[in-house]
């Protein structure tokens, strides 16, 4: 489909990017576009200005920082899928996004991308909120840390105003165990329902496609805490979620997918 | 010289790379988007975004008003460009009923993309931006998107024709006899199928682009279509145009499983709109819009009823099933269920059968041919049928076939409907198909994993099919009221070079032609393949052809190279024993070189021969000069392609997946030309059936809207869904052609749909489940699961 009319810049440094971006109220950032671009091509979004950061290079990097591993906004899936360094300290990040789409997207696809566009279906999101990461933006008031729990705000909303920019995110180490369920039926599509489960002292899950944008289970994790049985605490996965119904799958078999898909990797986790 | 057909060592049954791949594989071949002519304008086409309604009003002045436009126009604006109406070519009864149809609808839409105004502009994108000016006002009738309930004509797609159904086609040689072989029966199935709707989904969007010529009036269309030469003539019929002052070109086609076997709006607006501004014009299908706007594949409830005696073997068939045409009958819309029609009992013997076709208007985009058309229909009814006739007499899958199989004495086959099956050994298919799966073994791991209570479920599907392709002989075809003939031409041509070119009027899309049509000259010519040039598409250079599809175009247009091939080594023997001074019988062939038996070093090259037929200096009395010959084949049958299909799944209880474990074909297609395109052709066509299985259908709500016209919600599947299949071969040479070939375009589609769907229900069979309808999807399956525990 053809898009709605557009300028387009690109971005030397991230100043610069912050400028451009302030230049235009209907301006919108570009990296891998992958998520952008689908949208602008149905005329969902029209932004009259793309700011492409494509080419902001030092934004792209994993570093070991301690506690924590930082990853560049920039860093493209398929470098989070082959990076050693990841597959050594933080292997469920290497998994997941080995599933995004297909080689292709993967190729352009960014790590900043999905999480600012900040799509309740998409794996990294669910993956980073189970792994109690924070996201770094910048913006003309300067640096902030956003924890993931509060960063995912609705549909294809985040904690970013239009005029900031994420250029980091933190991952802390320390994770003993995880899963990662992905329920789709094609591979390179979106999960149906996807889990992610974190053992990092206590235990996490969160979900993918369960809701408006990425949702950690209460339920089970609640439940987990009091001592229930991976069987009980998978029962109670969807509790107080109502998942969207589409033609994939009705909002009741959203429910039970994510019953039996945390119970699996709860039982991968012990 | 490489390649060359050596005596003994024919390129005949080799796997020979495609010549085609090199280009496509660059990104070197033109598609129509790629053409690049200057002064072009581009048209964007309005669609409805109702599915039933009365147009009150459209508003275009701001539409006209946008940048880069140059005309707005409506229904009303464009009628003095069209002849006729929009060409239906297979009326295929006396009072079917066809209303005039038109590029742009006029007063009513009678579905969600049909065209209800077009926008000339300079760019693409300034028509598309200007379209969204247009104002539209509807008011909305209740749509019909139900078959069963458009077939009670509550409400009306075509209010003048005060009925939904367009006509009943029926073909039941002796209803008294059918009765009877069902009352008599001790074992009755009565199934009811739901073919859900297909988008084809090429890879190649449709594209067309008309230019005028400057003077003479002339008009060159470009269209990505697999029927350049059947485009033609309905073209030149619809606008007024003289056949002579229109060329067509079906450029690099990327794909078209039957979507562009048709006449579309498109192509003659682009003509109309290139003759009214005098420049030329485009349009290129965006892939949202195709969904709408290019015909859809299937749809049909089918109910199909089988009788047997009291060891299973059938005594009846009896069919009767609603056909959804769609909004409008474009090109073959009405005809696609009589191409299974005569096939519902498959590949097993019956005296009696019964077949009854209702064809219904819905509020939908019009169906037509897709890869198959018909035959996996009937195909997948039959199939499932057996099944279900198994589980009622007891008996394992494989044996309620065994006892029902058409046995090899029993051929040339007359079939209860009419046909004559050209050859087979069908039990020998069988058997080596279920050896080489490991048939036996497997039941027994599946019993294993029932008896050890694991919710992962082993099933094995079974498909045997039997296709008629090779369309077809002119006069079957005149007996079905369809409107054109089944012939194929041909012309070879040996230059004054021997470099030789052959002219098909077959129109490749993607199947290979110009590989397959050189190794058939090659090896009769003896002349290296790279010296033979396969000219196609192009209506100048190719006047006659019927072009490309029900996998037609090696057993008829591929005999029709093999037949100009024939007559070209006739004349050019003729021509050397004249210029050897020997008579014919003393002439050997070899290599590309005739030789006086028994006198080594009397020779004489193809290449000589050529020149001489060229320079004309010194031939027989009575021969014409230049090395050339045509001819036109009409088929005497159609041939009969058949295969064993099998298919292993592993079904997850808890969430409904479907994981397909090993996919197995024996198929039997003839003699081979090139293994390596039947193996490609296989390939794509078990994923094509498979889809439909798993993954595709074109949905609508209640209101008519089409919900997933996009690729990221119309699930095609790819590669990475697949096992790797397990291809093997019978080979029973059909005796309807010289070349002892019979088709395989569409042979794994027709077959893997009821494989995979048999398999799925094989799995859960013991759970109580008999039946799931596709796509099977997860939840589906789920459901299926827990109705059927819960009962």
């Amino acid at each position: 489909m053809y898009p709605s009319k557009f300028d387009y810049v690109r971005a030397l440094s991230v100043d610069d990017a912050l400028e451009k971006i302030a230049s235009d109220e209907e301006a919108k950032f570009i990296a891998g576009g992958h998520s952008l671009v689908p949208l602008m091509k149905f005329r969902l979004a029209t932004p009259s200005l793309l700011v492409d950061i494509g080419g902001l290079h030092d934004l792209s990097y994993i570093k070991d920082e301690g506690d924590h591993l930082a990853i560049g906004a920039l860093t493209r899936h398929t470098e989070v899928e082959h990076s050693q360094l990841l597959q050594a300290e933080l292997p469920m990040l290497s998994y997941v996004a080995s599933l995004v789409g297909d080689p292709q997207v993967r190729h352009r696809g960014t790590i900043g991308g999905s999480v600012a566009h900040g799509d309740g279906a998409s794996d990294l999101p669910a993956a980073l909120l189970a792994l109690d990461a924070s996201m770094i933006a910048v913006g003309p008031s300067g640096r902030r840390e956003i924890p993931a729990k509060e960063f995912f705000k609705g549909f294809l909303e985040t904690a970013l105003s239009p005029d900031e920019l994420l250029v980091e995110i933190k991952v802390p180490k320390g994770v003993s165990s995880w899963s990662y369920k992905k329920f789709n039926r094609r591979a390179q599509d979106w999960a149906i329902v996807g889990v992610a489960a974190v053992k990092n002292g206590s235990t996490k899950v969160a979900f993918v496609n369960m809701g408006s944008s990425p949702l950690r289970s209460t339920g089970c994790e609640d439940a987990l805490r009091s001592g229930a049985t991976i069987e009980e605490a998978a029962e109670r996965a969807a509790e107080g979620i109502e998942p969207p119904s589409d033609l994939n799958a009705s909002s009741e078999f959203r429910v039970h997918l994510a019953k039996v898909l945390t119970r699996r990797a709860l039982e991968e986790l012990s | 010289m490489t390649q060359v057909a050596e005596q003994g060592t024919s390129v005949i049954g080799k796997k020979v790379l495609r010549r085609e791949d090199p280009a496509l594989l660059a990104g070197e071949s033109k598609f129509v988007a790629d053409l690049d002519v200057p002064g072009a304008l581009n048209i964007f086409v309005l669609r409805s975004t109702a599915a039933n309604a009365r147009i009150k009003a459209i508003d275009t002045t701001a539409a006209k008003e946008s940048k880069g436009v140059v005309a707005v126009y409506v229904a009303a604006d464009l009628e003095s460009e069209w002849a006729g109406p929009m060409p239906c070519a297979w009326p295929v009864t006396a009072d079917m009923k066809n209303p005039p149809h038109y590029p742009l609808a006029k007063d009513t839409v009678r579905y969600v993309g049909d065209a209800v105004a077009v926008v000339v502009a300079e760019g693409a994108e300034e028509a598309a931006d200007a379209a969204a000016l247009i104002e539209v006002t509807y008011e909305e009738l209740p749509a019909v998107v139900d078959l069963e309930e458009a077939a009670k004509d509550t409400h009306l797609v075509h209010e003048s024709l005060g009925t939904n159904t367009s006509y009943v086609w029926e073909l039941n040689p002796n209803p008294e006899a059918l009765e009877r072989a069902f009352s008599s029966a001790k074992y009755v199935v009565s199934e009811r199928y739901i073919q859900q709707r297909l988008i084809p989904a090429a890879m190649e969007p449709r594209g067309v682009l008309a230019i005028p010529s400057p003077i003479g009036g002339d008009y060159t269309l470009y269209s990505a279509t697999q029927v350049p030469h059947i485009l033609k003539v309905m073209a030149a019929l619809t606008l007024g145009i003289a056949e002579t002052k229109l060329r067509v070109i079906a450029p690099s086609v990327g794909g078209g499983f039957g979507s562009k076997l048709n006449v579309y709006a498109e192509e003659l607006l682009c003509l109309a709109l290139s003759r009214r501004h005098r420049r030329p014009v485009r349009w290129v299908e965006e892939r949202s819009e195709g969904g709408q706007a290019t015909i859809h594949g299937r749809g049909q409830v089918q109910n199909i009823e089988l009788a047997a005696d009291e060891n299973g073997k059938l005594l009846g068939v009896r069919v009767s099933l609603i056909a959804d045409m769609g909004a409008y009958l474009q090109l073959v819309t009405p005809g696609v269920p009589l191409l299974g029609a005569f096939l519902y009992h498959g590949v097993y013997h019956v005296e009696n059968y019964g077949f009854k076709a209702v064809g219904v208007f819905t509020n939908k985009t019009p169906t037509d041919a897709y890869r198959g058309a018909g035959r996996p229909e009937a195909t997948y009814a039959i199939e499932r049928a057996m099944d279900a006739l198994a589980r009622k007499v007891g008996v394992d899958p494989a044996e309620i076939r065994r006892r029902n199989l058409i046995q090899p004495e029993q051929f040339p086959y007359n079939s209860p409907a009419g046909l004559v099956f050209d050859s087979g050994d069908y039990p020998a298919n069988f058997k080596v198909a279920l050896d080489r799966l490991g048939y036996s073994k497997l039941r027994e791991e599946q019993a294993q994993r029932r008896a050890s209570g694991s919710r992962r479920h082993l099933g094995i599907g079974i498909s045997f099919f039997v296709e008629m392709c090779g369309l077809a002989p002119s006069r079957v075809l005149a007996s079905l009221n369809y409107s054109a003939g089944g012939w194929e031409s041909a012309t070879v041509r040996v230059l004054p070079t021997s470099k030789v070119q052959v002219v098909t009027g077959t129109a490749p899309h993607g199947q290979g032609h110009e590989t397959s049509w050189a190794m058939i000259v090659a090896d009769k010519l003896g002349v290296p393949l790279e010296d033979i040039e396969v000219l196609h598409s192009d209506t100048a250079i190719a006047p006659h052809g019927m072009d490309t599809y029900g996998s037609r175009s090696l057993s008829v247009g591929g005999t029709a190279v093999h037949l100009a091939t024939e007559r070209v080594l006739d004349k050019a023997r003729k021509l050397a024993a004249h210029q050897l001074e020997v008579s014919e019988e003393d002439l050997e062939y070899s290599s590309g070189v005739f030789s006086v038996k028994g006198v080594p070093g009397k020779v004489m090259p193809l290449a000589g021969v050529a020149f001489e037929a060229f320079t004309a200096h010194n031939l027989p009395d009575g021969m014409e000069p230049n090395l050339e010959a045509s001819v036109s084949w009409d088929p005497p049958n159609f041939t009969f392609p058949y295969g064993t299909h099998l298919a292993v799944v592993e079904v997850d209880e808890e969430t409904g997946k479907v994981e397909l474990l090993r996919y197995l074909s024996i198929d039997d297609c003839g003699n081979q030309i090139n293994p390596l395109i039947v193996e490609g052709q296989i390939h794509g066509g078990i994923v094509q059936g498979i889809a439909q299985a798993l993954y595709e259908e074109a949905v609508y709500d209640r209101d008519g809207n089409l919900l997933n016209p996009s690729l990221a919600d119309y699930l095609v599947p790819s590669a990475a869904e697949m096992p790797s299949f397990e291809l093997g071969q019978t080979v029973t040479p059909s005796p309807t052609n010289p070349l002892g070939v019979k088709g395989i375009g569409e042979a794994g589609t027709i077959a893997s749909t009821p494989a995979i769907m048999n398999a799925i229900v094989d799995a859960l069979s013991h759970l109580g489940v008999t039946n799931i309808e596709m796509p099977a999807s997860p939840e589906r399956v789920w459901r299926a699961i827990q109705d059927a525990v819960a009962s």
